[in-house]
């Protein structure tokens, strides 16, 4: 009973995601059933449109340095929060967490309020980073401290006592064992980055993220079998970058020794 | 200060200041934005009440504040009752080697084409949609329901659908936590199946239940592309409006009102949730 439920329940998670491909390949360009036919013309129409190569770009370069910022930050607050105890990390902690909980509305209008209003810049991929850089921080901590957690002090004591300084433990001992860790932070906040939407629409200026430009594109029937293509793609390489991140993660608990207890979000 | 008071300080200090400048910073600004008022491109500093009496007395914002605050309960329910099962399931029933895997499956959705999941919901709900072709194909019903897609209804199975996994997991780490010891316990004293999972392994995992309530009621309030969407004329949120105000009609501080207020609300009502279940746990 229950098993049958939970995999009813699927069913209805992935129910949007398999209709993708359904519409990419239908002939028809109305997206409804009854279907048409076989075509793979809306994916040969991806590589001759020259302003979604643009946003694939721009999207790629905004996930890119997000993801690098993002795991930076959190390796640092990670570490900080795992290894020392001292007066404010809850409360700081708290504050670095908290995009996690708060409607991305909220922080997008704050960053546009600051940024053209009080700073007077103007819009560009970089607010864009900026504010990905916050949203994806939170993930990122989640991942790392479950790695630090899971490395036996032991091991780095043993290598200062061996004579290495803090800076060389970090490097020959600590940085090896949490490194599953760091590339799952990596791809996850790449991941998220890609398929930010409600914060980039707010934050771009006349150069579009990705989902800002299929947004632009989804009031125009004409384009939409198109888009579903584009969708059909963006979904198979999320899912790749998110099975390396899945695997990356594994490994490192088992590099580490420690029980796997569940998924990224869930430690 | 002692040695790990600083060194602490010295790793935390780089992930501190960037929340404190990009989110502490603008967040207070926005405060102090709502108190000011928007002449056309001209922006008085004068600090004032009257966005706040507006977003009060105007009956379009009370609507809809309402609309969000209904629309974010709902979810909620429907999310947190719909996942408490299939967490049950993975952590009960599902051989511990092969949970992780479980997980997985669950959280892929949430973290691929948000936009277009969205966008296909409306494509299931629509008149010449799936659910309709499904429905008239098997004979159930001769008319495409039109109930399903341009209203309330729409933006909370979409919203639930996309909130789905964060329901799933709090639950889930709730059920690992249970000493197992427990419930064999309860069994052995005598109590059915229904009655250890009502007085034990439900209280037991009530603080995954409080923690999917915040991380789904609280977000949900600022989504404005499911209604946008799926929503039609009859299912705007307060967040459509939050964002015309601050794209559209450029009435920014307006705009600055309104969000304050849909936080406050939020705030307000996740703590009372919180005050409630805490006082009846224990009791």
């Amino acid at each position: 009973m229950l098993r049958a439920y939970t995999l009813a329940f699927l069913l209805f998670l992935y129910a949007p995601i398999l209709l993708l491909p359904v519409f990419a390949f239908n002939e028809g360009t109305v997206i409804a059933f009854p279907l048409d036919g076989f075509t793979t013309e809306w994916f040969g129409r991806l590589t001759t449109t020259p302003t979604l190569h643009r946003a694939l770009a721009n999207s790629l370069l905004v996930a890119t340095a997000s993801a690098v910022l993002a795991t930076a930050l959190g390796l640092m607050a990670a570490r900080a929060a795992v290894r020392y105890r001292f007066r404010g990390k809850g409360a700081a902690m708290g504050l670095i967490m908290l995009p996690l909980v708060l409607p991305e509305i909220i922080v997008a209008t704050s960053l546009l309020v600051v940024v053209v209003r009080i700073l007077g810049l103007p819009l560009s991929l970089l607010t864009v980073v900026a504010a990905h850089t916050l949203i994806c921080t939170p993930f990122a901590v989640a991942i790392l401290n479950a790695s630090f957690s899971n490395l036996d002090p032991a091991l780095e004591e043993a290598a200062v006592d061996l004579g290495e300084t803090r800076a060389s433990t970090f490097r020959l001992v600590t940085l090896p064992l949490i490194m599953p860790g760091i590339v799952a932070s990596l791809l996850i906040s790449f991941t998220i980055s890609l398929d930010e939407f409600i914060i980039a629409f707010f934050l771009t200026g006349s150069d579009p993220t990705l989902p800002v430009y299929v947004w632009s594109l989804l009031r125009f029937p004409r384009e939409l079998p198109t888009i579903m293509a584009l969708g059909t793609i963006l979904v198979i390489v999320s899912i790749a970058l998110l099975t390396l991140a899945e695997w990356s993660r594994r490994r490192g608990l088992r590099r580490t020794g420690a029980q796997d207890t569940g998924g990224f979000l869930a430690q | 200060m002692d040695q790990d008071d600083r060194r602490g300080w010295t790793l935390l200090a780089p992930p501190f200041l960037y929340a404190l400048a990009l989110l502490a910073a603008p967040l207070l600004t926005i405060l102090v934005f709502s108190f000011w008022t928007q002449d056309y491109l001209t922006i008085d500093r004068t600090l004032t009440l009257a966005n706040y009496e507006e977003a009060v007395t105007d009956p379009l914002y009370r609507q809809l504040m309402l609309r969000s605050v209904t629309v974010a309960g709902l979810v909620t329910l429907a999310t947190v009752v719909l996942a408490y099962p299939v967490a049950y399931f993975v952590s009960f029933h599902v051989d511990p080697g092969r949970k992780s895997l479980w997980l997985f499956l669950i959280t892929i959705p949430f973290w691929t084409s948000y936009l277009l999941r969205v966008f296909l919901w409306k494509v299931i709900l629509g008149y010449n949609g799936v659910l309709n072709s499904a429905l008239t194909g098997l004979g159930i019903i001769d008319e495409p329901l039109t109930f399903l897609l341009y209203n309330v209804n729409a933006v909370v199975i979409t919203l639930a659908h996309a909130f789905a996994p964060f329901a799933i997991l709090p639950i889930f780490v709730a059920l690992e936590k249970i000493d197992r010891s427990l419930l064999e316990a309860s069994r052995d004293l005598g109590e059915g199946r229904l009655r250890t999972f009502l007085r034990v392994t439900l209280p037991l995992s009530m603080p995954g239940v409080v923690a999917a309530v915040l991380i789904v009621f609280i977000p949900t309030i600022g989504d404005y592309v499911t209604p946008a969407l799926v929503g039609g004329p009859g299912g705007l949120l307060i967040a459509n409006m939050i964002q015309t105000q601050f794209l559209g009609l450029n009435n920014q501080p307006m705009g600055a009102t309104l969000a304050v207020i849909a936080m406050l609300v939020v705030t307000v009502i996740a703590l009372a949730f919180v005050l409630v279940t805490r006082r009846w746990t224990r009791a």
